[in-house]
């Protein structure tokens, strides 16, 4: 051990509560900081949309398709400045970005929130049970592992065809395995622990030592990488509503926006898909950097 | 050889305790078609019959790796033996269910070696000692709270920390609560496995009196699992020393630091140091404890023994009798017959 | 503090070491003066948080960010440790000093056999030929006790027990015949019959090779058994140092008696142990005055006031102002 350590094995300085330390992780460096400013302001955005957008996009009432494909920063025929332009339908670009980004996030975090559910659950029992049940759920996670989980959400979503429910559930298929390989890793580590020890020394029952020791022990690690894996769902979502079989025309995404204006792209009027893409870059790429911190500062391994 | 005086509070009979590493893929493969061999068997404990009356301190001692913690834990009910029967009460811990096993359990508490790692880190302390007393519904809702309190102030613990969590408190503070932890359930019989060894020595002895401060109070039994033969030999009544998962010499704990039967026992004994005993002059023990997967054939001391004979090599030793309430597993003690 | 020997090996005066933190910067050590002779034994007690270890490292540097030396000499046969560059102590650690750790993997490779580890070692500081160092390092083991060294000289540090790797890092120390090894801890975590084997056999090395030794342990008697002169650290001080048989049978300062008087073998099995009560002031929350006063049965007002300086009696010091004195103890 470095004498450093040794040092300050006593003192309490490192067993500050974990909020604080995070806090202070995230507010130590200019990047991560500026990273979560931004997340923050986008979060608030697509939470927002339909408050401060100019224009309902959905509301093909509201569209005038005389504006189609204007350049950013031109009128309309109603006198509306588009400051990012239209698409084909003349639709307001800021507003469809908006709203588009209140799809992404929204498929993004219920995916990760139910993938992470049941990954969490599977690796609990597993860790707990271990023999034939553990054996059981890592099999098909090695499996599910196995395979490209772009293939895995394709076949899906041919099979049963697209919808904003259709998307989630794909993901959730997708990611669930990786949770449930990480939770049960950390909640073995935990089970060796004289804590629960003591737990069966006390004939505690094992739904009580699951869920009250070991559960809340062990998850921390599975959250943090959770944090990076939004980031990894909203690409997904992207890719496949790129590709034509993620949500429906009606509930347009970011990758949908960027798909609608991929056919525009090479006739000059750039904005249409180029817009949608920066947005979908700084989302990922604030995710990223914030998880990434979150997880350096609790030494995970992903 | 039961402490001759009154009731056994637990007796062990006959237990032995293996560990066997799962097979590895390959290796499975190699076993299928008949040409691998199984992954060794560890024998943390060999065949250890004990008995500990009421009341009395029984001091357990033995080098890392000789099964001492193993025992322990079999003896609190957190593992089960692969054979032989642990005996409460003179009832079969293997037949208890229900309420009754429960009861064993909580009768039968354990202080751990580890105070950072034997307490919920999520936990706060209230919670940590009132866990059982509440999940179990050992008493009314209520009355947990002055229950804990009870138990912390036992300890001597200030009720100002109930509501802290582990990592506020240092390691002798810590180990404080796992005792009030402990203590809460209302035990008769405490195993304590290496209760000390983590703390800093001035925090030692105020632990040790605690022990002794709540087992005078409360009558309590004990189990005292340490490799420290100084702590051992102040706080047992009766020693017990184990060698690669066997006990090798047992009697009151006395007689054994002036006499001891065994040359193991009495290795063990001239290795402490001891601030009194200043540049140490005399050659040491010789090697070092075996792999308890590979025990050496005939006594699994005679590597190591000064004293070690030809039939040492052969036959391994039974613990008999060689003096009223004093048993040692050791062919000096047999050897006119058996040689 | 007068010095036993006339030419001491290892001088330090005036040593002090803090870490920084968010909230200003703690002395772990504070001020600590001590000297070694050649091939004398010094034992270095102190509990968890008392910057024993942390005065090892100090003495060859080895502080890392957020720790730093702030002030005080060492003086390693004349030449000043605190101002030598970098590559100069670089090349003393592996050859005039040796250090040993109480985790004896800090110092081995895994991935080399120990005969190469050890080759190395002294190739690094000598020229020979590999069989020659190879030679050096079989003869090496075997005096630390080590069967069939040769055959041991090609395995890999995983294929040792706790106790023999220790061994084997002692036997690496010694290999350069060091004027100074730093062993911090190097056998709590072993058991007390190999424990014993290796106080024997250090104690032989120190005797036969003149190298000093010191000796960072938790455990008084340890240090009995062991050293020629103990220093006690308390809260970043040596509140006492001086010769094993004076300190031990007679000490004056409150903290070392409460030390030996807490052992079990202090008093009748099955009493109450002399215990000293409450706990070590951690680094960043030290009393005013004397850092022990809260724990000592014998403070007096002055104690609070003032942190005492050392008082030289003699081969020995001590800091206190109201000392254990000769025939009080007992």
């Amino acid at each position: 051990m470095s004498p450093e350590a040794k040092a300050f094995a006593v003192p309490a300085g490192a067993d500050t509560p974990l909020r604080d330390k995070v806090l202070r992780r995230i507010r130590s460096r200019p990047t991560t900081r500026g990273a979560a400013v931004l997340l923050g302001i986008m979060v608030a955005l697509a939470v927002l949309a339909p408050f401060i957008t100019p224009q309902n996009p959905h509301d093909l009432a509201a569209l005038s398709v005389m504006d189609n494909r204007l350049a950013p920063g031109e009128a309309g025929m109603n006198g509306m400045t588009y400051w990012l332009g239209t698409d084909s339908q003349g639709r307001d670009m800021l507003s469809a970005i908006l709203y588009g980004l209140r799809t992404s996030l929204m498929v993004g975090l219920t995916a990760t929130a139910g993938a992470l559910f049941i990954g969490i659950s599977a690796g609990l029992l597993a860790a707990q049970f271990g023999g034939g049940v553990d054996a059981v759920i890592m099999r098909v996670v090695d499996f599910m592992l196995g395979f490209p989980s772009i293939l895995i959400a394709l076949v899906l979503l041919a099979s049963i065809g697209r919808g904003v429910d259709k998307v989630i559930l794909a993901i959730i298929l997708v990611q669930w395995a990786q949770y449930a390989r990480l939770m049960r890793a950390s909640a073995l580590v935990e089970r060796r622990k004289e804590y629960i020890e003591a737990a069966l020394n006390f004939g505690l029952p094992t739904r009580h030592i699951m869920l009250a020791h070991l559960l809340p022990n062990s998850v921390g690690s599975v959250l943090v990488v959770a944090s990076i894996s939004i980031a990894s769902a909203i690409t997904l979502e992207a890719t496949l509503s790129f590709l034509g079989v993620g949500v429906p025309v009606t509930q347009p995404s970011l990758g949908l926006l960027i798909a609608n204006g991929f056919e525009f792209l090479l006739s000059g009027e750039y904005w249409i898909a180029v817009f949608p893409g920066i947005a979908l870059v700084l989302l990922i790429v604030s995710l990223n950097l914030v998880g990434d911190r979150l997880r350096r500062s609790f030494n995970v391994r992903s | 050889m039961n402490a001759s005086t009154s009731v056994p509070i637990i007796e062990l009979r006959g237990i032995t305790k293996h560990f066997r590493r799962k097979p590895t893929l390959a290796e499975r493969i190699l076993m299928a078609t008949g040409r691998g061999k199984a992954p060794p068997v560890l024998r943390a404990v060999d065949g250890v019959d004990l008995s500990v009356a009421r009341g009395e301190v029984l001091g357990l001692v033995g080098e890392s790796g000789c099964g001492k913690s193993t025992l322990a834990r079999i003896v609190t009910g957190i593992l089960r033996p692969t054979q032989g029967e642990v005996v409460y009460e003179q009832r079969p811990v293997a037949g208890l269910r229900g309420k009754e096993r429960l009861d064993f359990l909580l009768k039968v508490q354990m202080i751990f070696q580890d105070p950072y790692a034997s307490l919920d880190p999520r936990m706060k302390v209230s919670r940590i000692v009132g866990e059982a007393l509440s999940v179990h519904k050992l008493l009314p809702k209520a009355e947990i709270d002055g229950a804990v309190d009870q138990a912390l102030s036992e300890v001597g613990l200030d009720l100002a920390y109930r509501e802290r969590y582990p990592h506020q408190f240092s390691g002798g503070q810590r180990q404080r609560i796992g005792i009030a932890r402990a203590l809460a359930v209302k035990p008769d019989f405490l195993v304590c496995d290496e209760p000390v060894s983590a703390l800093d020595v001035s925090i030692q002895a105020q632990v040790i009196n605690l022990f002794m401060d709540v087992r005078a109070r409360h009558g309590l039994t004990y189990l005292f699992v340490s490799h420290d033969l100084g702590l051992v030999r102040h706080i047992s009544d009766r020693v017990a020393i184990m060698y690669l998962g066997r006990i090798v010499e047992i009697g009151a704990a006395a007689s054994i630091f002036a006499e001891p039967a065994h040359p193991y026992s009495a290795a063990l004994i001239a290795a402490i140091p001891s601030a009194k005993r200043r540049k140490r002059a005399f050659e040491p023990l010789k090697g070092e404890l075996p792999s308890p997967l590979a025990p050496p054939p005939g006594c699994p001391f005679h590597p190591r023994c000064p004293q070690a004979m030809s039939v040492c090599r052969e036959i391994r030793p039974a613990l008999a009798e060689i003096s009223p309430g004093r048993s040692a597993a050791c062919h000096l003690h047999t050897a006119p017959e058996a040689a | 503090m007068t010095d036993p020997a006339t030419d001491p090996l290892l001088e330090v005066r005036g040593l002090r070491t803090v870490f920084h933190a968010l909230d200003g910067a703690w002395a772990a050590v504070e001020g600590v003066d001590l000297s070694i002779a050649r091939g004398e034994v010094l034992g270095l007690v102190g509990e968890s948080g008392s910057g024993k270890s942390v005065t090892g490292f100090s003495l060859v540097r080895l502080i890392d960010p957020p720790g730093e030396i702030v002030a005080g000499t060492i003086s390693f046969a004349g030449e000043d440790l605190r101002t030598a560059s970098e590559e100069r102590l670089r090349s003393l650690r592996g050859d005039r000093i040796a250090m040993i750790f109480q985790d004896p993997l800090m110092t081995l490779n895994p991935v080399l056999s120990i005969g190469e580890q050890m080759s190395e070692a002294i190739l690094e500081h000598r020229q020979c030929s590999r069989d020659e160092a190879l030679k050096e390092a079989a003869k090496a083991l075997s005096r630390v006790g080590i069967s069939s060294p040769e055959a041991r000289l090609k395995q890999f540090p995983h294929e040792f027990s706790g106790g023999m790797r220790q061994r084997v890092a002692i036997a690496t120390a010694m290999l350069n015949a060091p004027d100074l090894i730093i062993a911090d801890e190097p056998t709590t975590a072993l058991d007390v019959t190999i424990q014993s084997q290796i106080l024997f056999e250090v104690q032989k090395l120190a005797r036969e090779t003149g190298t000093a030794v010191l000796w960072i342990t938790h455990d008084l008697a340890v240090v009995g058994e062991l050293a020629d002169r103990v220093a006690v650290m308390y809260a970043g001080r040596i509140v006492e140092i001086g010769p094993v048989d004076a300190v031990l049978d007679a000490p004056h300062h409150p903290y070392t008696l409460g030390l030996l008087h807490s052992s079990a073998a202090n008093v009748m099995p099955g009493q109450r142990l002399n215990q000293i009560d409450g706990v070590a002031p951690r680094i960043d929350s030290r009393p005013s005055g004397c850092p022990f006063r809260p724990r000592c049965p014998r403070a007096l007002p002055v104690c609070a006031e003032h942190d005492p300086a050392p008082t030289e009696d003699g081969a020995r010091s001590f800091r206190c102002h109201n000392p254990v004195l000769v025939g009080e103890a007992a």
